[in-house]
């Protein structure tokens, strides 16, 4: 209730500063007309962030283009869109562009389209400056711009202003956007998922410099994006989208402590949580967003709701209030008060894993990787090769893996994850160091030996479109590594709707082709072909960071399911940490090409002790208003640095909090020896750091 | 937890087929009703071209020394030319050449185009340089002055040979293509998966590589089909390949294009044929090219139409 006086206090007082009424944008295509956006309705008040979250295809973006009036001219929009007294909906684009950039700016997912490669990043902030203020000198507008880029918290921005955007890494790129953004002190920010591109550790920062350009600006924020913990964490009101048009809205804690709509609860409830103890089962809304062509009347969703009735079939439910400041358009949300997603989803409780009794020491061992290390050369010159440097994308990783168990990968991007599962996959001697698989070393293994052990190692990639050749129909591709170790056809034929059934496909989408299905469907193929064989191991390389959440839980849940009922061991290589709370039993925290800390889950999650860990974990948004608000940060400052130009002694030093707290002695240490990863009180975690130290973040 | 989404592809057939790839192909193939009736033409010109000299009265190397000229006519159904040879046995006579030298060459230099560059793409190393180079040499070389310096070793041999010849010069350029192909399909996913597998380099090749490069090994292949028929023209003039007495419809083409206006009859017909023939190929590549390749809609709505018509 005061959440809802807070927000609507601002309106009251200064009136909105945007406000959109039945927008609607269609475009033409081939398979008839696209209805994009369906009658969409809402304000934003002066400082408010309004969150707008939705899956793929939702109209997410297309409105928000709308308001910017960047749509291609075959669009056909319709309805109002005013911001402050000025009507925007047919408004010239000349006079639209002197609003753009001055009143209304724009931070786009992907900063570097957003940069102009040839100009250094000062004088593209100074530029936006003079644009809508000819009277302001050149070296004034280069003095505000370093200010302005201090501001967006660029190191040394006096000297960086001079760099061009590719010298700049994608953190510090967004936040040049972000203060080119602010340069004119804009009334409206609109930011289409301005994080989706950058690591966790980036995304804090970057929305940590989102916050900060409210305070400075006092602006409205129409935040865009797909993630539902980010929106937590930021926003003051949310609107959710499905088929182009808005399903709910309401203040964000309401919203996430009792949401009206079907579809938002099942979003919710298909989110894992990084704060989760028990295992739950997540909540995976089945089916996959209509097509925005030719809508059937009635509730978009109700092919995939699990409430649906006659009427939902007939009329669409209108975005009704439901209480204070509370809209959701649902024929049923009276009857949805206090409801439980795995209730109304009727989601099975997970049977618990066979091996449960057996202690993991006892477990034969699946896969020991020790001191393993894999180097790319960095070459210059086309004609006379020259070897300049060293990437060490993986420098001395060392683990193992229990039948039975999950081993979780993580890590930011470039660290070294997918460089890992390759070696391994490659069944072939590394650089240095060993890889045992099933207790058999693959060094001097026979061609012969080598074929027959990639029986029992399979692989599942991240982008389910790339992974499945598209010539090929699936019974073809679910047959393939059985047709390889030479499987009888008769048995092939019998096996084939087994695996698709196994993975919640049905046996006559055999004679389709890949293209022919939705990401998580192909992902659902792609995990077939590698179960064909029974294997011991399954090595998945992000599996579900490609699919929305809604699909994502179902694909989760699976594999899940599948380790259970098949036993098997599982090496899972994700980024998002929330997903590898849910689904590992061990975690491995990767770092500059080395593991810095590995153990149980809930040890290192409860209790992490590597700095690094501990940042990674605070970064991580959870999808509870209450818990972000209420949660320190530890903001990581810098980038990754290069893997071909490690920093000496510990590699995590440059960005290390706890070493610039530390007294000069220390700090020396630090500087010149390379912590090696040792043991702890905790029954199983190792951490690689001088002066670890437990730190609760959750 | 099953993904119970109808994909809507056919209205509830509840068989539980699994047709290999090449079954679906073909049935999709035969579901394009231009590629059938190319494909219907090629056959239809092959019998044509083998049997109509069986039942024709005149043979192509015979003389009729009453008629120099002579229009079309129920005796000489396609004419006669300057020394009264008949038109329409000659013209048969080189439908059969034309066409078996065309198919023939448009197939082998593809095929060794597709095997050359994937295999110099997909394996790289020494394999690469060395089948490169080899590109390398053969295009520099002057292929009408090495056939004319080789011609007089193969003379009297069989015209299988001069095919083959043809067939040698006709492909390094699309070699070069496909190896850049290759380069990037070696990188993709799938192909990472087979190899994961266990699936041999050779299967991975022909499994993956290659099909997925079907669309321009098609195109190129129905185009050399037509350059194949009229480089055959070309190289006569140095005394190899197609000799007269015997024919081709190239040098029935190339002897009978000066009096075009005036006796149409020496240029026509065999121009007609050599245009129906290339057409119709390039009707049965389209189709096939439609049929190979998955996403297309136009070859889904074909499946439907074959599946449609099986039941
Ligand atoms: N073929 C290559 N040549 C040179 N450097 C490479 C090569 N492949 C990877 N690298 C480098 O090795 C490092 C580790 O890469 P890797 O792909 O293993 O990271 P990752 O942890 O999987 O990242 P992401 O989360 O983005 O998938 C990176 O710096 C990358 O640029
Ligand atoms: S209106 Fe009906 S179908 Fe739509 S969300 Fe509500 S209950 Fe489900
Ligand atoms: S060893 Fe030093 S620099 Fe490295 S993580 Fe520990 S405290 Fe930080
Ligand atoms: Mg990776």
């Amino acid at each position: 209730m005061t959440a809802a006086e807070q927000f609507l206090d601002p309106v009251l007082a200064e009136g909105p500063v945007l406000t959109v009424s039945n927008l609607s944008v269609s475009f033409p295509s081939e398979a008839g007309r696209v209805d994009a956006v369906r009658g969409l309705s809402y304000e934003i008040a002066t400082g408010e962030v309004l969150g707008i979250v939705g899956e793929s295809g939702s109209g997410k973006s297309v409105s928000s283009m709308a308001v910017m009036g960047l749509l291609p001219g075959s669009a056909r929009i319709s309805g109002s869109v005013r911001f402050r007294d000025t009507e925007l909906i047919g408004k010239p684009d000349v006079e639209l562009s002197r609003i753009r950039g001055r009143r209304i700016a724009m931070v786009f997912q992907d900063p570097l389209s957003a940069l102009t490669p040839v100009f250094t990043v000062g004088d593209q902030v100074a530029e936006a400056l003079q644009v809508h203020r000819r009277e302001l000198s050149a070296s004034a507008a280069r003095n505000r711009a370093v200010e302005l880029l201090d501001l967006v918290g660029i190191p040394n921005a006096g000297s960086r202003a001079k760099a061009f955007p590719h010298e700049f890494s994608g953190g510090m790129r967004q936040r040049a956007v972000i203060a080119m953004a602010i340069a004119n002190d804009p009334d409206l920010i609109i930011a289409d998922e301005p994080t989706t591109a950058l690591d966790v550790t980036v995304q804090a920062q970057v929305l940590d410099v989102l916050k900060t350009a409210r305070e400075v600006t006092g602006a409205g924020i129409l935040l865009i994006t797909h993630d539902l913990g980010v929106v937590a964490g930021v926003a003051d009101r949310v609107l959710v989208m499905y088929a182009g048009r808005a399903v709910e809205s309401a203040p964000v804690d309401e919203l996430f402590a009792r949401p009206r709509m079907p579809y938002t609860l099942g979003l919710l409830g298909s989110l894992p949580r990084l704060d989760d103890e028990e295992r739950r089962p997540l909540v995976p809304i089945e089916g996959q967003p209509p097509a925005l062509t030719n809508l059937p009347a009635g509730c978009p969703f109700t092919p995939r709701c699990p409430l649906a009735v006659d009427l939902c079939r007939e009329v669409e439910p209108e975005l009704e209030i439901v209480a204070m400041a509370h809209r959701a358009a649902c024929h049923r949300s009276s009857e949805l008060v206090r409801s439980d997603a795995t209730d109304v989803y009727g989601v099975s409780t997970l049977a618990e894993a066979g091996t449960g009794e057996v202690p993991r020491g006892e477990r034969p061992v699946v896969l020991a990787v020790r001191d393993m290390i894999k180097h790319y050369p960095i070459t210059r010159g086309t004609v006379l090769r020259r070897r300049i440097g060293t990437v060490h994308a993986v420098d001395g990783v060392s683990f193992e893996v229990r039948q039975g168990e999950t081993l979780g990968l993580v890590g930011e991007s470039g660290c070294g994850k997918t460089t890992t599962l390759m070696e391994i996959l490659s069944l072939t001697q590394p650089e240095r160091g060993s890889v045992e698989v099933l207790g058999r070393d693959v060094t001097g293994l026979d061609r012969k030996a080598r074929t027959r052990l990639r029986r029992d190692v399979q692989v599942v990639f991240q982008d389910p479109v790339a992974s499945l050749d598209p010539r090929m129909p699936v019974a073809d591709i679910i047959a393939e590594p059985l047709v390889t170790h030479g499987v009888l056809r008769s048995e092939i034929r019998t096996r084939v709707p087994e695996l698709l059934r196994l993975v919640g496909l049905r046996p006559e989408h055999a004679s389709r082709y890949p293209a022919e299905f939705s990401g998580g469907q192909r992902q659902r193929i792609g995990i077939a072909r590698a179960l064909a064989l029974e294997p011991k191991l399954l090595v998945l390389d992000e599996p579900v960071s490609a699919l929305d959440v809604s699909i994502q839980a179902g694909v989760v849940n699976l594999l899940e399911e599948l380790r259970v009922r098949l036993g098997l061991a599982y090496l899972f290589v994700a980024h998002d940490l929330s997903v590898v709370r849910h689904i590992a039993d061990r975690v491995a925290v990767m770092y500059l090409g080395r593991i810095v800390e590995i153990g149980e889950v809930r040890t290192v999650f409860r209790a992490p002790q590597h700095p690094y860990t501990q940042a990674l974990l605070s970064a991580i948004p959870v999808p509870d208003p209450a818990v972000e608000r209420a949660r320190e940060r530890i903001l990581l400052t810098g980038d990754l640095p290069s893997p071909a130009d490690p920093p000496a002694g510990c590699r995590f030093r440059s960005r290390c909090f706890r070493y610039t707290a530390l007294d000069a002695a220390d700090q020396r240490r630090c500087e010149q020896d390379d912590p090696a990863l040792e043991r702890t009180d905790a029954p199983d975690q190792q951490v690689a750091c001088h002066f670890a130290a437990p730190y609760a973040v959750l | 937890m099953t993904a119970s989404t109808d994909l809507g592809t056919g209205a509830g057939e509840q068989v539980i087929d699994q047709p290999r790839r090449g079954a679906l192909v073909l049935r999709r193939l035969l579901g394009n009703r231009l590629a059938v009736v190319g494909l219907g033409v090629i056959v239809a010109l092959f019998v044509l071209a083998y049997t109509a000299p069986l039942v024709y009265h005149w043979d192509y190397e015979e003389l009729d020394y009453t008629a120099f000229l002579a229009a079309p006519s129920a005796d000489h159904w396609f004419g006669t030319t300057q020394v009264g040879g008949d038109v329409f046995a000659q013209t048969m006579r080189g439908l059969q050449k034309s066409l078996v030298i065309g198919l023939l060459v448009g197939v082998i230099s593809t095929a060794v185009a597709a095997v050359v560059g994937a295999a110099a793409g997909y394996f790289g190393g020494w394999v690469d340089r060395s089948l490169m180079w080899l590109v390398d040499l053969l295009l520099v070389l002057p292929s009408f002055l090495v056939i004319a310096i080789v011609s007089p070793t193969f003379r009297g041999q069989t015209w299988l040979v001069f095919v083959l010849l043809l067939a040698l010069f006709a492909w390094m350029i699309t070699a070069r293509i496909v190896r850049g192909m290759t380069l990037t399909l070696r990188e993709r996913e799938f192909v990472k998966a087979a190899r994961f597998m266990g699936v041999p380099p050779w299967k991975i090749i022909f499994r993956h590589i290659v099909p997925n490069m079907s669309s321009l090994l098609i195109i190129d292949a129905t185009i050399t089909v037509g350059t194949a028929i009229l480089a055959e023209t070309g190289l006569s003039f140095f005394g190899f390949g197609v000799q007269p007495p015997d024919v081709s419809l190239g040098s029935l083409i190339a002897a009978g294009v000066d009096s075009a206006q005036t006796f149409p009859w020496l240029f026509g017909f065999s121009a007609g044929f050599l245009i129906l023939a290339v057409l119709s190929v390039n009707l049965v590549g389209d189709g096939l090219r439609d049929a190979l390749d998955a996403g297309s809609v136009r070859s889904r709505r074909a499946d439907r139409r074959a599946r449609g018509s099986a039941t």
